[in-house]
């Protein structure tokens, strides 16, 4: 084990060579560029020892990393906002062939006006695509959720490829301290990917034809069956990750102190982190605030928010807008309630645009909840807008 | 900062309280930016666990005016929005401190270290504050640390840091410059660093 100081970028390039990738194909783009800087520097260093494919768009990133998966080896590759939307397309192809497919995007605004900063619209806009999603909140979760991430999709039971998020510039570009297992200990880990079919010229099979209808549905089905099946095996990796480097940053959720909290804030990503000081200030206060940090996006946790939600009000803060309707984590959140509670639950959109959202900012949104006076999602900071 | 914010309001953190937040003004290639990282590897390497450095967010142009955080704790932090009320705050180019409010949130107890050839007492904000000065202009052009014509004071800078932060030591800045710039490099750098540490002035 050694502690290394870097960015979220360079500790995920960090933690993607270290998972061993045999082909990484990426497009450059502002706040991801230094993530695909990392992994070529490897390729000089003789660290990185897979196919480094210089492609022409994230489109064409995608294509490369399904048609390396397919041919049954890891693959890895990364992007942010506009890249991954114009990977769009081929997302889906990759989670409906059942591609393990592992990316980091960096959260970043979608434009216009033109905006590199952090929020989860490019992400939360992928959201039906069959990828699994995770929201980092540090940059040691960030390594080590991208090895624990091939180890998920691999997974025979899962087969789902994994998006792993994080916010621009507040983690892909601030220098903090992580926790690097050695090399060994990695490979014990992580085994190298075993696939049960792939494209082979000695072997050929048919991938991706045409299918009929009911035969169609089955396979969305066994997609759904394989994403309830990860939210077993989340837990459970990160259990294993837990006993091997003493390391834990929850399961689907993370809990900071619910304990015999009547309100139970839920967020995401940085915001998750930011947090934390907020709600020791607020119990500092006497307040009885809890937060539930929300890690998998996809699967969506709606067991443990039902559990939350018997115990205490819910205040959701989205940095993200489903324009029409309201925040997607708050819609997530009240629908895991629905018919089986009847829990409070308080919305909030902040830090769009990358306006930025502090602890005190937090503890304004939570005890405006506490007030109940709150409308039906609200745009905190906007007021008179 | 406004168009990241719209109100800013000082806070008190109960969980941190032996936090301390650096802000670094400087101009794009002066490097400020590394200046933080290493500084906060240094402190790392001094035993405080919790340690974050980060450019302001955004793109950074040459010559113009930047900022760059770090924050040094003995605990994890949690903190990931941007430093608004500072207890130090480092200069490294004095002409900033006619076109920024460098003084803006720096808390009562602040510090204040700028890159000048004139003495602490020359400065207005010195009969409120704490203010270090060295020259480290002038010991980049002695030791010739340039880049593109322009002398490089991250490290000079750095080397003045232990006389106002106890936190992070003199070594440990030295050790991490060694490690980021190997061989002769590394050697001016810290000579650089020595030079800047036995040259502070201080008024308090």
């Amino acid at each position: 084990m050694t502690l290394m100081i870097d960015t979220g970028n360079y500790i995920a390039a960090k933690a993607a060579i270290m998972a061993k990738p045999d082909v990484v194909a990426a497009y450059p783009i502002t706040p991801q560029t230094t993530l695909v800087e990392g992994i070529a520097n490897y390729v000089k260093t003789g660290e990185f020892k897979g196919e480094y494919i210089c492609v022409e768009s994230e489109h064409s990133a995608m294509c490369a990393c399904i048609g390396a998966s397919a041919a049954g080896v890891r693959t890895f590759t990364g992007t942010s906002s506009h890249g991954l939307l114009l990977m769009h397309e081929m997302l889906h192809w990759a989670a409906l062939a059942r591609l393990p497919v592992v990316m980091c995007n960096i959260n970043r605004v979608v434009g216009p006006g033109w905006n590199i900063w952090p929020d989860e619209n490019d992400s939360i806009s992928q959201r039906d695509t069959g990828w699994i999603q995770f929201y980092c909140s540090s940059n040691q979760e960030i390594f080590d959720t991208i090895i624990q991430a091939f180890k998920l999709a691999e997974n025979e039971k899962v087969l789902l490829p994994v998006m792993i998020s994080y916010n621009a510039f507040i983690l892909s570009h601030t220098s903090m301290p992580v926790e690097i297992p050695d090399q060994k200990e990695i490979d014990d880990f992580l085994r190298k990917r075993k696939s049960k079919w792939k494209l082979d010229i000695n072997n050929p099979i048919t991938f991706g034809n045409i299918i009929l209808p009911a035969d169609y549905e089955k396979i969305r089905k066994d997609m759904q069956n394989s994403s309830e099946n990860a939210k077993k095996l989340i837990p459970e990796i990160a259990k294993e990750w837990k006993k091997k480097f003493g390391r834990y940053h929850g399961d689907l959720i993370e809990r900071y102190k619910c304990e015999n909290a009547e309100y139970i804030l839920l967020a995401m990503g940085a915001i998750g982190a930011e947090s934390k000081v907020s709600i020791d200030n607020l119990r500092k206060e006497g307040l009885k605030v809890g937060l539930a940090r929300v890690r998998t996006f996809r699967p969506f946790p709606k067991e443990d928010i039902l559990k939350l939600g018997k115990q205490a009000d819910l205040i959701v803060i989205d940095r993200n807008i489903s324009v029409g309707s309201e925040g997607a984590l708050f819609s997530e959140v009240k629908a895991s309630l629905y018919d089986k509670s009847d829990t409070k639950v308080y919305g909030f959109i902040a830090g769009l645009g990358g306006k930025d959202v502090t602890y005190n900012d937090i503890e304004i949104i939570c005890k405006k909840a506490i007030k109940g006076k709150v409308k039906d999602c609200e745009w905190y900071g906007l007021e008179g807008v | 900062m406004g168009h990241f914010h719209s109100e800013i309001r000082e806070g008190i953190i109960v969980s941190s309280k032996d936090l301390v937040e650096i802000v670094f003004h400087g101009r794009g290639g002066q490097g400020s930016v590394t200046a933080a990282n290493l500084l906060v590897a240094a402190a790392l390497k001094d035993g405080n666990k919790g340690v974050q450095a980060f450019p302001v967010f955004g793109a950074e142009r040459r010559g113009a005016p930047l900022r760059a955080f770090a924050r040094i704790s003995e605990e994890e932090i949690h903190l990931r929005s941007e430093i608004y009320f500072p207890k130090i705050v480092i200069i490294l180019d004095e002409s900033i401190i006619e076109i920024v409010d460098v003084l803006k949130g720096l808390k009562k107890d602040g510090k204040i270290l700028i890159n000048t050839t004139k003495k602490p007492g020359d400065f207005n904000f010195s009969k409120k504050y704490s203010v270090a000065t060295v020259d480290a202009t002038g010991i980049a052009l002695k030791y010739d640390i340039l880049v593109g014509g322009i002398p490089v004071v991250n490290a000079p800078i750095l080397g003045a840091i232990p006389k106002i932060l106890d936190r992070v030591t003199l070594p440990s800045i030295q050790a991490v410059i060694k490690n980021k710039w190997k061989g002769e490099g590394g050697e001016i750098n810290v000579k650089a660093t020595q030079d800047a540490y036995d040259s502070v002035e201080v008024n308090f």
